[in-house]
């Protein structure tokens, strides 16, 4: 195994030699498929927290490579520091190598394998960090770098190091403590356990920089992959196991994330996606473990640059008459970004529309881990009532809410850098007819499809039970879950103010009316002028209710019915990733399967079917490193998404309560106003 | 139990306040009530300088009930018939909220604050209601030597007047439904008076509205105390959710929740207050009012009778003349009949004069307060809520 080989050389202390070596036959057997028994033994030698997370044969392949990066620094800082660093560097680079021959174990690939990295991993690094005193960080470092392209097990134990990281394993601690020396050109001072991660970004940075205009590509990427697992790297080294050089690594890895950044066009993302994979990978392991705070440094940065893009929904007009009737609105934009033809213009839409850009968007982003903003709600009752009644004040009041509420959603829908990007939001702003949407209605065939999508998807939901290893997503899915709570009382709440507000607004004309009475009957010229008066003021404070329970509806309960929709959203994103997470782990379980099949097959000697048998595994360790790198994929983007999103929250509701405040600062200056008409009224009585 | 001491809060306590206690030499106030279980214990305080009382000073214990009686007594004393005799103070109306009293009674730990402070209020009210009662009977220079009204003050043990039983209480029942019979066939009485003529007319109309216009107060205010709880409700969620979110915002949130705290007070109890002062002011004056003009209209309706009386004495003595029979008893009934006519029409033509006098003026007492108080508390509000913005707009 890679861990033993690094371990090998001669200057390591004695004491570790025993385990290294036991690990090492293991590992060989592992490979040889004689004893599939004897794989699982290593986990007790791994102590570290993350272990569990791994509970598939693959774990004792990652625990060697973790206990081999936790010992490397004790080792190198030990032991190392008065030995020739260069030779040190040889000797991890070359060993590695093997290993991961080994791994892959396809002998064919182990000669070339060796050379290749061994070369281009070798210089640059000694050429960047060419002084002795760093030169045993640049060491380690290249260990980092070097640990994932050693194939699919290495890179997972890469994972588990970083985890253990993030769990603040001491060693761990150590090893990246060290690192911060080599870093201090570095443009992010942040946490040591993290220094590394930043630094190998940042050095990632320097290199492309050639290339395309990579640094806030870079910041783009680092946010999107904020999962603290390095991702599996692993078959970076073999996909493009032909990398000559480093260099050309990472330069293709910049190349990738700039398709991978939301400011690019994210078709093209798509369409290269597959073969992508691979390259983005590296990055993502070397920004993936950007300390959150970088993450939030540069989220600031992102939401400092706001889009010039206003979109307002208006004019919301009746067509047709009877049951076929639909509401179709205004769609108004004002812009000057460059993407759109020109700066302002105007489209009929009908609610359908919305909900069909809706569709189309979820299809595409939702599996992505994208928040994509919820329309509002169908409400056939609201609606019959608008094609049935001619003037009703309630319908009015429905097409307005609805008006508004299609407002927010498209303004929700630009604002998301990468559904702005998107092809079917330009359609629906810029494109004069839109073919009929007709997948929205409630009762059509689709409609009915959807609803047994989501039958199924609720089942799976309840029977996957996702063992949860990020803290952040742990904590991050139980406050989404309680935030909601708290909305929905919330929404209760304000929905029972805007209800009785609006019967005091009611009996205050009642009485109104029922003053102006009194003051008529009056015989006191002067107390009934004052009665009279009071019902004046009275009436005026009955609008100002009434108006104020428009406010409380509009500013207060409908933003909070928004975000209660937009949880939801929230949620389905990481039911999206959760599963991911059953995907890769159904893999999991289904190369296991085959390499039991495969070993049993060794077993028996019976060579004819050992190549099939290879062959497969082959495959399915491709599919589990594809899925467990669109796992990470997810989990970087929603992690993303959900911080994009808490932000977008606290702006919004800092400035709805703002506004409401505002609104109710008002309607107390203008009762001042009324009241103090009335005084002198009150004070003339005599 | 709960003693409420009347000084916390003059300004509130005087809603209908009538400016009844100028005299100086009888003052009457209730300092404290105690509530005992469903039963509501006032202390009735009285500072004299009137020889007919024995001391100068007295500090009794009456129940609701004792008011009744009082008032009752003076209702049925024929004397008083050609005056507005002052309403009874309305029965205290803690059936609802009787679990509450209870509460009350045990201590305030078992309650929440702002129940303490709705039932402290509701207290508040009926004290009031109860002493302007008295201070009406004690500035009146006939009531104030009712020989009932000097035991009611003096007496120092228990009155334990008898509560009315059954058969009374349907008798009282049984005596209102004739008087409204009378009142629809006296109505047909032809006025003699062009000034009593008027007053029924106004009275009737005025009554009948005032007792609209108090329903709708009330609902109004109702309505106004249902939207100060909702925000009361809401600034504590708002303040829950702020408490228990741990996202990265938490700072900003933690700022949000001093805030709600403000948005609290200024908003939920601004409102509260607003609610209660219209309905101490307003509604309150509107109910005394409702039943004063009943009391006025009693009136009217005892020289109306009186009137029937002394027309149907003429047609006795008439009769009586025709017959040759019994002419001086009937003669002396008529002369009887005009007098009391007379002298109900005398007091009455003063009582009324004096009651819109004294209509006008607690209008105007309490429309300026009330006036003045949501000017206080709406600019109270608007400083609260310029803070807040301030501070949200800050962070």
């Amino acid at each position: 195994m890679a861990a033993s080989s690094e371990r090998s050389p001669p200057p390591f202390p004695d004491s570790e030699e025993p385990e290294l070596l036991e690990d090492s036959d293991e590992g060989a057997d592992a490979f040889t498929g004689t004893s599939i028994s004897e794989m699982d033994s290593p986990s007790p030698d791994s102590t570290k927290p993350p272990k569990d997370i791994f509970n598939e044969p693959l774990e004792d392949i990652f625990s060697d490579p973790l206990s081999n990066i936790n010992s490397e620094p004790q080792k190198k800082v030990d032991t190392k520091i008065p030995s020739p660093s260069s030779d040190e560097a040889v000797d991890l680079f070359s060993d590695p190598l093997d290993d991961d021959s080994e791994v892959v174990s396809s002998p064919e690939v182990q000669n070339p394998m060796p050379d290749l990295l061994n070369e281009p991993v070798q210089a640059p690094k000694s050429d960047v960090l060419g002084e002795p005193p760093v030169h045993k960080n640049a060491a380690r470092q290249q260990d980092i770098f070097e640990d994932p392209p050693k194939g699919s097990s290495k890179s997972s134990s890469v994972k588990k190091a970083a985890s253990a990281e993030l769990f603040s394993d001491e060693d761990e601690e150590d090893l990246f403590k060290e690192l911060p020396k080599v870093v201090t050109k570095k443009p992010q001072p942040s946490g040591p356990p993290v220094d590394v991660f930043t630094e190998v970004k940042s050095d990632v940075k320097v290199k492309p920089q050639v290339k395309d205009d990579p640094t806030d590509l870079f910041a783009e990427e680092a946010l999107t992959a904020p999962a603290p697992k390095p991702s599996a790297s692993s078959s970076s080294s073999r996909t493009n196991g032909v990398h000559s050089e480093e260099h050309d690594l990472f330069s293709e890895a910049t190349v990738e994330l700039s398709l991978d950044s939301p400011r690019n066009d994210r078709k093209k993302k798509d369409a290269v996606k597959p073969s992508v994979s691979a390259p983005v990978a590296p990055v993502a392991s070397s920004s993936s473990k950007a300390p959150s705070k970088t993450l939030e440094e540069l989220e600031e940065e992102e939401s400092e640059d706001t889009f010039d893009l206003n979109i307002s929904v208006t004019n919301p007009e009746k067509v047709g008459d009877g049951m076929n009737a639909y509401m179709a609105y205004k769609v108004s934009t004002q812009t000057s970004l460059t993407m759109f033809r020109s700066k302002t213009f105007t489209v009929r839409r009908r609610f359908s529309d919305f909900l069909g850009l809706y569709e189309k968007l979820s299809e595409k982003h939702l599996q992505n881990g994208y928040i994509v903003p919820p329309p509002p709600e169908k409400s056939i009752l609201g609606m019959t009532k608008v094609k049935v009644g001619k003037e009703d004040p309630s319908s009015a009041e429905f097409v307005e809410r609805r008006r508004a509420a299609l407002e927010r959603y498209l303004q929700r829908v630009v604002s998301h850098p990468s559904l702005l990007q998107d092809p079917d939001v330009r359609e629906f702003l810029e494109k004069e007819e839109l073919p009929r949407a007709v997948s929205t209605q409630a009762l059509s065939g689709a409609g009915f499809l959807k609803m047994l999508n989501k039958a199924t998807d609720a089942v799976s939901k309840m029977t996957i039970k996702m063992n949860e290893q990020d803290v952040w997503f742990d904590e991050k899915i139980q406050d989404v879950e309680n935030e909601e709570q708290h909305m929905r009382k919330l929404h209760v709440m304000v929905e029972s103010l805007v209800n009785h507000r609006k019967e005091l607004s009611g009996n205050t004309a009642v009485f109104a009316k029922s003053v102006a009475m009194l003051g008529s009957s009056e015989d006191n010229t002067a107390l009934s002028r004052a009665l009279s008066q009071l019902a004046e003021v009275e009436d005026r404070i009955e609008q100002l209710h009434q108006e104020q329970a428009a406010n409380d509806f509009f500013t207060f309960s409908e933003l909070l019915a928004d975000y209660i929709r937009l949880l939801g959203a929230v949620k389905g994103c990481f039911d999206q990733r959760m599963k991911a997470w059953q995907r890769w782990q159904d893999a999991e379980n289904m190369l296991q399967k085959k390499r039991e099949v495969e070993a049993k097959l060794l077993w028996a000697n019976k060579p004819d079917k050992l190549q099939q048998a290879k062959d497969e595994i082959a495959e399915w360790e491709a599919k589990v490193t594809q899925y467990e790198r669109e796992f990470e994929r997810i989990s970087a983007t929603v992690r993303k998404e959900v911080i994009r999103f808490d932000k977008e929250k606290a702006r919004d509701f800092k400035r709805q309560i703002i506004k409401y405040l505002e609104s109710l600062l008002n309607s107390q200056q203008q009762l001042i106003k009324y009241w103090e008409a009335f005084l002198p009224e009150a004070k003339a009585i005599a | 139990m709960t003693s409420i001491s009347e000084d916390s809060d003059k300004e509130k306590v005087h809603s209908v306040s009538v400016d009844l206690n100028n005299d100086a030499s009888l003052v009457i106030d209730i300092p404290d009530a105690l509530c005992e279980r469903d039963k509501v214990k006032f202390t009735v305080h009285t500072k004299t300088t009137l020889s007919s009382f024995q001391k100068p000073e007295y500090s009794v214990q009456r129940q609701h009930e004792d008011f009744i009686w009082l008032h009752d007594t003076i209702v049925e004393t024929e004397e008083y018939a050609g005056l507005i005799i002052p309403p009874a103070p309305p029965k205290p109306d803690f059936e609802g909220p009787r679990e509450k009293m209870h509460k009350l009674g045990e201590g305030e730990s078992s309650m929440t604050k702002e129940e303490y402070a709705k039932m402290k209020q509701e207290l508040e009210k009926t004290v009031q209601v109860h002493e302007v009662f008295l201070q009406r009977l004690s500035s009146h220079p006939m009531f104030r030597k009712d020989r009932n009204f000097q035991i009611f003050l003096e007496y120092d043990q228990d009155l334990t007047v008898r509560r009315k039983n059954a058969k009374e209480m349907f008798g009282g029942f049984f005596k209102n439904m004739v008087k409204s019979a009378d009142e629809v066939l006296i109505s047909g009485v032809k006025e003699v008076d062009e000034f009593f003529e008027q007053e029924k007319n106004f009275l009737l109309d005025y009554s009948s509205k005032i007792k609209d216009a108090t329903a709708k107060a009330e609902k109004m205010t109702r309505s106004h105390k249902n939207v100060a709880d909702d925000y009361n409700h809401i600034s504590g969620a708002l303040n829950n959710t702020a408490a228990d979110n741990n996202t990265a915002f938490k700072k900003h949130l933690e700022k949000c929740a001093e805030v709600f705290e403000k948005l609290r007070v200024s908003i939920s109890k601004v409102e509260d207050r607003m609610a209660s002062d219209q309905e101490l002011k307003l509604t309150e004056l509107l109910r005394y009012y409702t039943r004063d003009i009943q009391a006025a209209k009693d009136l009217l309706y005892r020289r109306a009778r009186a009137l029937a009386d002394y027309e149907n004495s003429n047609k006795a003595l008439d009769k009586a003349r025709l017959k040759g029979k019994d002419v001086a008893q009937a003669e002396e009934n008529q002369k009887q009949c005009l007098q009391k006519f007379d002298k109900l029409s005398e007091s009455g033509k003063k009582e009324l004069t004096s009651f819109k006098a004294r209509r006008v003026v607690a209008f105007r007492k309490n429309l300026i307060e009330m006036t003045e108080l949501e000017i206080k508390h709406a600019k109270n509000s608007v400083s609260l809520l310029q803070g807040s913005i301030e501070i949200l707009k800050s962070n």
